[in-house]
């Protein structure tokens, strides 16, 4: 009897051309627990899946593996997708994983939808709530982890916008369990001493349960409850947590964060200086105006020939007096006309007049005669004729 | 005012820079706010200024807050 034996390698080859031409395991979607991870320093990554029963190797190329958004470790869940196929050399099957995601991470993004619609119909999110953050603060306080990039992003950033920033640092962890109650805590805090005049939170980029700590309800409700302004500040551009949407601003990064919550100061002198100039040039203007208006009124007649005001109120009271004198005049003519007339009556009406006209006038003791019965014996009389007077005696006795 | 108003003195400064721009004071008005500017404007930087930097950790020991200067690891 002949025996037709095989080679290793034909073996291996058959089986993994068996392998190749099977459709479900040139696409597979596997899920299970990764153990044994080792990050080659070639780039490439190698680890086995496993469950409760059973395990398989895989191995993800650099070319792929520098696409993750995560960093795999062990006993972390995941999904792979791939191809399974031989190892020739070694005889062993293998997952060639060309992506891969986190399990569970369906739960969570559900769990993040929830949370979201709920506190948003509650209200948490309205920018009617939302507070100013102030221009200038003069304490910025960070809640982030003490160790890493971010606290130094800030203070960089901080620092570089204004040297003499003042930051507090109350460290709290920012994944992993008892993160979002500790973080709401250390918001309380903040505000019980108030300890600053603005809060950036934050923590850098990660996977969503790295960052889920920012996606917690107690962590949400802190921040809303917080009177002080907060700046939320979780991981890089695109992440956004519940905690993104509660917080009185939204920072993409750790360094935007410090950038929002840090004046620049030397744009603020600029501007100082600018204000300055401004109302420097408003004031020469404001003079400048009043200058003209002071020369436009110099140049008035008023000013060039003073005395012409003048001389035309003499002129004025010049004409008043003739007026007055003519006035004066005519008055004195009139009263003279009526006296002459009045004279000229008078004399008519004279006594002495009919003397001329050979009457005479008897008067005793300087009181006119009118009755022979007052004359008697001796008496003394005047006659007064018309051109003189003589004395004269009584001679008659009866 | 108090020294802490950064924010406000700002506005202030801005409202009379906007007034004295609009050209309606008189002119004693007019100085009057130059005058009030100069302060606002003197009092801003001094804010600016008279700041210190402090970099510092909150220690949280049963409930005291204890301040310490903080020095960031590289």
């Amino acid at each position: 009897m002949k025996y037709n034996a095989v080679t290793v390698t034909q073996l291996n080859k058959y089986l993994k051309d068996r392998f190749d031409e099977d459709e479900n395991l040139n696409a597979i979607l596997v899920k299970g627990e990764i153990s044994n991870f080792k990050n080659h320093y070639t780039g490439h990554l190698y680890f086995t899946l496993k469950d409760e029963n059973s395990l398989i190797k895989c191995i993800m190329f650099k070319s792929y593996a520098e696409k993750l958004a995560f960093k795999p470790k062990d006993g972390m869940k995941v999904m792979v997708f791939g191809s399974v196929s031989v190892f020739e050399r070694d005889g062993v099957y293998q997952i060639y994983v060309k992506n891969m995601i986190e399990d569970g991470i369906g739960d969570l993004h559900e769990k993040f939808e929830q949370l979201k619609a709920k506190l948003e119909k509650e209200g948490l999110f309205d920018t009617s709530h939302k507070k100013q953050i102030p221009l200038y603060p003069k304490v910025v306080g960070v809640l982030t982890s003490q160790t890493g990039a971010v606290i130094r992003d800030i203070i960089n950033v901080s620092t570089r916008r204004n040297p003499n920033v003042y930051i507090r640092l109350l460290p709290v962890p920012v994944q992993g369990p008892g993160a979002a109650e500790q973080i709401a805590e250390k918001i309380k805090i903040m505000n019980d001493k108030k300890l600053a005049d603005v809060i950036i939170i934050g923590r850098g980029g990660g996977s969503l349960e790295d960052i889920w700590p920012f996606n917690e309800e107690i962590v949400a409700r802190a921040i809303y409850d917080s009177e002080l302004p907060i700046i939320s500040a979780v991981g890089h551009e695109t992440d956004f947590t519940i905690a993104d949407f509660v917080a009185d601003l939204r920072a993409p990064t750790p360094s935007a964060a410090a950038e929002l919550a840090v004046p620049d100061v030397y744009e603020l002198r600029q501007k100082i200086n600018q204000y300055q100039n401004r109302y420097r040039m408003a004031l020469k203007k404001k003079i400048e105006l009043m200058r003209l208006r002071y020369e436009k009124c110099m140049r008035s007649r008023a000013f060039t020939d003073p005395t012409r005001k003048m001389k035309d109120e003499y002129v004025m009271i010049d004409s008043f007096i003739k007026r007055l004198e003519i006035k004066m005049r005519n008055i004195q003519k009139d009263k003279i006309n009526q006296y002459i007339a009045l004279t000229t009556k008078l004399d008519t009406m004279s006594p002495l007049k009919t003397l001329t006209r050979g009457y005479s006038l008897v008067e005793k003791d300087n009181e006119i005669v009118k009755s022979v019965k007052q004359l008697h014996f001796d008496d003394e009389i005047k006659i007064r004729f018309f051109d003189g007077e003589k004395m004269a005696k009584i001679l008659e006795q009866k | 005012m108090s020294k802490d108003n950064f924010e406000e003195s700002m506005k202030k400064l801005e409202e009379i820079v906007t007034e004295l721009e609009n050209g309606n004071l008189n002119l004693d008005e007019s100085v009057s706010k130059f005058e009030e500017g100069m302060k606002l404007a003197k009092q801003c930087n001094h804010i600016l200024e008279d700041a210190e930097k402090k970099i510092t950790i909150l220690l949280e020991n049963n409930g005291e807050i204890k301040e310490e200067k903080f020095d960031v690891e590289q």
